[in-house]
């Protein structure tokens, strides 16, 4: 599945491995949990009140529109939440029917 | 005599100069920032480790973004600095935090407001797919990640932010499809001569126009009509140029929004008297050019009591902490206060002529149909909002939320806000002023029921 961010600075910084719905990807270290899956994804999370997916919208936690679920249950806002080896973010399988 | 206890919320350009101000003049503030690093999001910083050159994240604004990076670790202890803290309630002297170890309060003597501002949103179809953002989003995906929004973007506004943010993107490689501004490009050439009250800046809104053109495609003025188009995300943008003719571009992310809003709910929340700014077309602390509020104590400085950009915020974050100080019965400087208060003015008169160069884009909201989604939080229609109008006689905006729940979602209002006033006003047949203003709650953001970290 392609991403939609672009990484238009290469830099130095660890590798940090992390799983959307499953599938082993990979951030670098100073990504926030946001650009860390929209490298990789188009979306951030299933809409709940309706059709469709959202990515967020204001990258500066004013909007809510990126709160993500991580498998072990935390609900996080991806703009203001950097990203961490080991999350578990959940998109599909977000634990609703 | 025990110390004044001086609270700061936010650490943006008004923010870090007025806890310079306060530290220079012998009291020690404490600074709540919300973000990891100061700087606010005009001069966002990366997260620690993913450090860029200045020069090549914020373009001509880079000498100005590093000299107030530098402020608070050269003050070093004289600001007792708290990022990563929310501060999410004012009550009387008390605020309620939210931080890295958790909840807490802090006791206040004076208060100073430099919450800032956020894009201001106006829905059209299409608004809520994944790759759709603001400009300040778009500008924040470059300054403090490094990134682009999307492979093929296209950027519109009706403000300063649009030729600042194709400026910066076009230095820093991305691919920029469309520059799309709302506002007529008559408006600019009748405001030179107001612009003119701040030469420096006038010329550096010219340069960026300039290169944009060099380097990417014309910059369109005066457009209406816009939709995003695709499946599940963007792929295209719609727009009629402002002859009329149609035009689509083919694009994976927009950066759009239209002017800026107040990030007023701390200061409701104080208790601060509002007053409505025409110009703006929008709602905001009274303040005096001193930086004042209606509430003894209760200081305000910078984009959050009213839109005047970061050169501004800098000066008022620096006048406000002066107003404390002489408050406090502190000496200070008259020959720095008169100055102060002559380039404030200057800054006003420059204002007046940007706000004038980029009018509101009203003919967006002209025709926006019933089943186009207001309220992003919740998927509230705007037809939703016609229907209470109509049926339920729904005149002002804290009724409006009450029967709909626009507004009520997790922004609080933030995003849906002025729209819904703008369209509330329209299906009522009164001015926006009439419909009032959503009412600040707390918490003014979510926070986790159980205390500890989030």
């Amino acid at each position: 599945m392609a991403g939609l961010f672009q990484r238009l600075f290469a830099r130095t910084g660890a590798a940090v491995p992390f799983t959307i719905d499953g599938e082993p990807v990979e951030a670098q270290e100073g990504d926030l949990l946001l650009t860390a899956i929209l490298l990789h994804r188009p979306a951030l999370r299933r809409f709940e009140f309706g059709e469709g997916h959202r990515a967020g919208f204001c990258l500066m936690a004013a909007c809510q529109d990126c709160w993500v679920r991580l498998a072990d249950g935390r609900r996080l806002r991806a703009c203001s939440t950097p990203v961490e080896p080991g999350m578990a973010v959940m998109i599909e399988d977000d634990g609703r029917d | 005599m025990t110390e004044p206890v001086v609270a700061i919320v936010g650490a943006g350009p008004a923010g870090v100069r007025a806890a310079e101000t306060l530290a220079r003049g012998g009291v020690r503030p404490i600074l709540f920032d919300e973000g990891e690093r100061p700087g606010g999001q005009i001069y966002r910083q990366p997260p620690r480790g993913a450090g860029r050159a200045a020069a090549e994240l914020y373009g001509l604004e880079a000498a100005k973004a590093a000299a107030i990076h530098r402020v608070l670790p050269d003050l070093a202890d004289r600001v007792d600095y708290r990022p990563q803290t929310l501060v999410w309630n004012v009550f009387q002297s008390r605020l309620d935090l939210l931080g890295p170890d958790g909840y807490g309060e802090q006791r206040f003597d004076r208060l100073i407001l430099a919450t800032g501002a956020m894009d201001r949103a106006l829905p059209f179809p299409g608004w809520t797919l994944p790759g759709v953002f603001t400009l300040g989003g778009a500008q924040i995906a470059l300054k403090a990640q490094g990134m682009s929004i999307g492979r093929r973007v296209a950027l519109v506004g009706a403000g300063p932010l649009l030729p600042l943010v194709a400026h910066q993107y076009a230095k820093a490689g991305a691919r920029i499809v469309a520059v799309l501004d709302a506002t007529p490009f008559a408006a600019k050439i009748a405001q030179l001569p107001g612009m003119l009250a701040e030469p420096a800046t006038l010329v550096k809104g010219l340069w960026y126009t300039a290169r944009n053109r060099l380097r990417g495609p014309k910059v369109r003025y005066g457009v209406g009509a816009i939709r995003a188009e695709g499946r599940t995300q963007v792929e295209a943008l719609v727009y009629r140029d402002a002859s009329g003719t149609e035009h689509r571009v083919d694009c994976d992310a927009i950066g759009v929004s239209f002017g800026l809003l107040s990030e007023t709910q701390l200061a409701d929340l104080a208790g601060c008297a509002f007053a409505f700014d025409s110009l703006t077309r929008q709602w905001a602390p009274e303040r005096t050019p001193e930086g004042r509020s209606s509430v003894p104590g209760i200081y305000l400085a910078g984009d959050g009591a009213g839109i005047g950009g970061a050169d501004r915020a800098e000066l008022q974050g620096r006048r406000a902490a002066l107003a404390v100080l002489e408050d406090l019965g502190r000496a200070i400087d008259a020959a720095e206060t008169a100055g102060l208060d002559r380039r404030l003015a200057r800054q006003a008169r420059f204002r007046n002529a940007l706000e004038g160069a980029y009018p509101y884009p009203a003919h967006l909201l002209e025709d926006v149909a019933d089943e186009e989604m207001l309220c992003r939080c919740e998927g509230i229609s705007v037809g939703a909002l016609r229907d209470a109008a109509l049926t339920k006689e729904v005149r002002e905006m804290n009724r409006l939320k009450a029967l709909t729940r626009i507004g009520m979602g997790r922004c609080q209002g933030r995003v849906c806000g002025h729209a819904a006033a703008e369209l509330l006003a329209r299906a009522c047949g009164i001015d926006i002023e009439s419909v009032g203003r959503l009412r600040g709650q707390p918490p003014v953001k979510p926070i986790p029921i159980l205390g500890g970290a989030p």
